[in-house]
């Protein structure tokens, strides 16, 4: 179990910075899920913390010791991580026990101690009785836990998962969230975990940093995430935020302020210290958002109705700004129609901070 | 079948059927003929042949002496290639490309000008050593004439061709599996060993397969190094039979190289079993490893493959050139004993040798555009036919180039020796019998690329042009032909160089007046007339050097991997 702490890290190919200037501090123990859309930069980062790419500037450490950094790195051998690989990475020319037993027979380790191991690492992914197989053999979900074993077995003090799910059919996922959680809390690992899943992040993780074009974009706990997104992308990338145009009215008053929005005003939640300002976005989900047949709200036109088994999405379009669109959940049966007028409240919604507010 | 269905299958059954004739005649007729000459010559059954074949002593002798440099050779060529392909592919070396360049030429060098370019390296008059005063006294036995002599020139010879196999797996390996192991705790040695290594069993064995296939057939290094020690092998007892018998010892040669034939295929098997218990197939595609760093390593190892390359590449062709340069037998090389006299000979004055140009010339010339021709469409056929038969057609037109040389040229004299039935054609003894044989050798060297070059296009612009009314011959001359030509020339022009100073074949099927270059320079050395032997491969080889400058303009247009050399 060690901590990991990433200082200002960048990584440049050629001049492409594909992580840049990224800060993290994972605590011992801990559960990180990094979560952002493809390309920007999550696998770079997971290999510069293994070890298997230099950083170009910044400072990695795991435990108390600088691994990467100005005065050279360590070597991936020497780090004592645990990777586990999107498409598994298993040895086909070595069995399942063979593939597990691997890093016990580099490390010379005693080959009845080493062979005891294995088996409680099979046990331990209940796939005991498989060790003669070959990974070739496998089912896609067998050798991904497979791959876990071999991680385990060495008992690393970090383990990185590589989007570890992402070749699973939906069911076998659920049920490998559910091993990895439990493998967490009995071993107390720290991990990192690579996904761009936000229900897997939101189910697994302490903590979740969201990357966007290199950059950390916002690390919180998934719920400050929901809830308090820190910027534009965060908001709209994390359950599909709406994001509103809006002016600030009233500063900050435990916790909440005045906004106008789409011609209506309502209060919202937000940073301690706002206040009043123009050109700011106001973030609601689409539970945030109400039917109402008159009342405070505006007007708008239904666009499309898309029925999705039990209720409906809606996309709705206000006649002040026909260029927005949002949307919003109904159950069945559904009342409107494509075409129709209605009116909508916003019941409540999360000013974004002032671009420049840290995270 | 209404008119319009038969129109539309008209032309492709036109094009099936042509391809069927030329591959019929050109790989499959003379293979039929050699087995028919083994087992029922003169037309009825009868064991005769094999049973002379089996009791003469020479024949047991050769054979184990093809097994000892097959193997040998294969082995040498296996390791280092393999060990080169690990360096070049694997580390961060310096000058990536040169270094596969320079270790690759070796293969475009015909084997029987290798072989001269060492034997003037070592050799009492060697102007090398002469430079030095470091030659052996006149009358010193080259060191050269040797069975360790032959391996080592086979394993230089056949090291690249195991080189670019193995290097061409490497590449395909993916990075997770060697990140993974080194996650796990494993230094890079140790990956190498207990990961990559095992990973590449396949391409390691299918390269010493084919590393054993060429070394068995070798022709020019066992008959420039192993005749002068009477050493035989398999091809070179087949060469000394029929030059001293002529046709009528031809029924017993060909069992001779039938037995090659089987040698090579047994080595070919031996690969399949083996391969077929192993079965690592690499599913995942991924970016392939980052190179390990060397380090403070890296000034070293940079220094010792350019000095392998020194070695097996600059020190003989430079040999090459200093003999040459000499005028006759042992005299030392200086300002004023060199001379260019050697090449105006070779050019000019010696009929058989002048001949012999213009003859390689034209008949590398013929074989190349005609293979070119016929490529694209055998290649279409295979790349995009939807026949199921077609991987035969695949096949037999490998065969004649997968066998060793000396196979497709015995059978070429059997098959020739009395005129062609109903026309009275005859070509045994001329120069056509060798464009036949080259014909038959190296189509599959330009059909390769082709096929290739067919997998890069996407079908789809075919189909446009079948839906806008153009019919077969038309789309494949005015969409096909135009799209697959860079890598059908790049074919062509790959025959070309390996047919201009091609030995094995000529060796047997040539007469007075059809010499080759490789045939020519063959017995200026034989009758110790070094100097113009290597003048004659000093000219060749410069040509094949030029070309492959040449060839590399097409680089841009072509599938990769199609040119050996280029990186
Ligand atoms: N070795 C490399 N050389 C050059 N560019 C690279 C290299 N590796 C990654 N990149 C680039 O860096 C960026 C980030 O890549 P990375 O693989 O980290 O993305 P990712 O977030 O893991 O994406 P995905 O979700 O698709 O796996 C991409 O634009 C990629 O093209
Ligand atoms: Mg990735």
């Amino acid at each position: 179990m060690a901590r990991l702490s990433l200082d200002n890290v960048t990584k440049s190919f050629a001049n492409f910075d594909a992580v840049k200037d990224v800060s993290i501090d994972v605590g011992d123990g801990e559960f990180l899920a990094v979560l952002g859309p493809s390309g920007c930069g999550k696998t770079t980062l997971l290999r510069l913390v293994a070890g298997f790419e230099k950083v170009t500037s910044g400072e990695i450490r795991i435990g108390s010791e600088v691994v990467s950094g100005k005065g050279g790195s360590v070597a991936p051998e020497k780090r004592r991580v645990g990777i586990v690989f999107q498409n598994y990475a298993l040895w086909p020319h070595m069995t399942v026990a063979e593939n597990i037993g691997y890093s016990l027979k580099v490390a010379k380790l005693d080959k009845a101690v080493a062979r005891r191991k294995v088996e409680d690492a099979l046990a331990l992914v209940n796939l005991q009785g498989l060790g003669e197989r070959r990974p070739a053999n496998l089912s896609g979900g067998q050798r991904q836990r497979v791959a876990l074993a071999r991680c385990l077995v060495a008992a690393p003090s970090l383990v990185l998962f590589d989007e570890p799910l992402a070749n699973l059919d939906v069911h076998l996922r659920a049920s490998m969230e559910d091993e990895f959680a439990s493998f967490h809390k009995r071993t107390g690992t720290t991990i990192v975990y690579i996904t761009h899943d936000q229900a897997e992040a939101m189910a697994l993780a302490d903590r979740i940093a969201v990357m966007d074009g290199g950059r950390l974009a916002q690390l919180a706990t998934p719920r400050e995430l929901y809830h308090e997104p820190a910027n534009e992308m965060v908001a709209s990338f994390i359950s599909q935020g709406i994001l509103l145009p809006a002016d600030v009215l009233s500063a900050e008053e435990r916790g909440h302020c005045k906004v106008r929005v789409l011609g209506a005003e309502l209060i919202v939640r937000c940073r301690p210290g706002e206040r009043p300002r123009t050109g700011a976005k106001v973030c609601c989900r689409s539970a945030d958002l109400d039917v109402s047949q008159d009342g405070p709200g505006f007007d708008g036109l239904v666009k499309r109705v898309i029925y999705q088994g039990g209720s409906a999405r809606i996309e709705f379009t206000p006649s002040t700004s026909p260029d927005l669109t949002l949307h919003f959940e109904r159950p069945d049966p559904v009342a409107l129609e494509s075409g129709a007028q209605a009116r909508l409240r916003i019941r409540s919604g999360w000013l974004i901070p002032a671009a420049g507010g840290a995270s | 079948m209404s008119t319009r269905i038969r129109e539309s299958r008209g032309q492709e059954m036109v094009l099936t059927a042509a391809v069927a004739i030329v591959i019929v005649l050109l790989s499959l007729l003379p293979m039929l003929r050699l087995i028919k000459e083994i087992v029922a010559p003169g037309g009825t059954l009868s064991t005769v042949a094999i049973k002379a074949g089996l009791g003469s002593p020479a024949t047991w002798i050769a054979t184990w002496h093809t097994l000892v440099v097959g193997i040998g050779g294969t082995l040498l060529a296996v390791l280092s290639g393999t060990l080169v392909a690990v360096l070049v592919t694997l580390t961060d070396i310096r000058a990536r490309s040169a270094m596969v360049l320079c270790y690759v030429m070796p293969l475009m060098i015909a084997p029987q000008v290798t072989a001269l370019a060492w034997l003037q390296l070592f050799g009492p008059a060697s102007p090398f050593l002469k430079l030095f005063g470091a030659a052996p006294p006149l009358g010193t036995r080259n060191p050269l004439y040797s069975t360790s002599g032959i391996i080592l020139l086979l394993g230089v010879q056949y090291g690249p061709l195991v080189f670019l196999l193995v290097r061409a797996g490497l590449r395909k390996l993916p990075r997770e599996l060697v990140e993974a192991a080194r996650a796990g705790g494993a230094g890079w040695f140790t990956v190498l060993i207990t990961i990559v290594l095992p990973l590449m069993t396949p391409s390691i064995m299918a390269a010493a397969a084919l590393a054993f296939v060429s070394c068995v057939g070798n022709f020019g290094i066992p008959a420039f190094l192993g005749i002068p020690a009477n050493y035989l092998v398999l091809p070179t007892l087949i060469y000394q039979r029929l030059s001293g018998g002529g046709p009528a010892v031809l029924g017993e040669t060909a069992f001779l190289s039938v037995l090659i034939g089987i040698i090579a295929m047994a080595g070919i098997l031996a690969q399949e079993i083996m391969s077929r218990r192993r079965d690592y197939r690499i599913s995942s595609t991924s970016l392939s490893a980052e190179p390990y760093e060397l380090g403070r390593w890296r000034p070293a190892v940079q220094a010792g493959m350019w000095l392998l390359i020194v070695v097996v590449l600059f020190l003989p062709l430079f040999g090459l050139v200093l003999t040459s340069l000499v005028p006759g037998y042992g005299i030392a090389l200086t300002a004023k004993t060199a001379t260019l006299d050697n090449y105006r000979f070779v050019l000019f004055e010696h009929d058989a040798a002048s001949r012999a140009f213009f003859n390689s010339f034209w008949l590398s010339i013929a074989a190349a555009v005609f293979a070119v021709l016929v490529a694209v469409p055998i290649g279409y056929l295979i790349a995009w036919g939807k026949q199921r038969w077609v991987r035969l057609l695949n096949l037999s037109v490998e065969l004649p180039y997968a066998l060793p040389g000396v196979v497709l040229a015995i059978a070429s004299l059997l098959l020739f020796l009395r005129p062609i039935p109903l026309t009275g054609i005859q070509l045994y003894n001329t120069v056509w019998i060798i464009l036949y044989a080259y014909l038959a050798r190296f189509l599959v060297l330009a059909l390769r690329p082709t096929i290739s070059g067919y997998h890069q296009i996407d079908r789809a612009l075919e189909e446009a042009a079948q839906v806008a009314g153009a019919g077969l011959f038309t789309r494949m001359r005015t969409i096909i032909f135009p799209l697959v030509a860079p890598a059908a020339i790049a074919g062509g022009l790959l025959i070309f160089m390996t047919a201009l100073s091609e030995l094995t074949v000529s060796a047997l099927l040539w007469s007075s007046g059809s010499e080759t270059i490789g045939v020519v320079m063959f017995s200026f050395e034989q009758g110790g007339d070094s100097n113009y032997a290597a003048a004659m491969s000093v000219i060749t080889v410069a040509v094949t050097f030029v070309l492959m400058l040449v060839t590399n303009l097409l680089a841009p247009y072509l599938p990769t991997g199609v040119l050996p050399w280029r990186d």
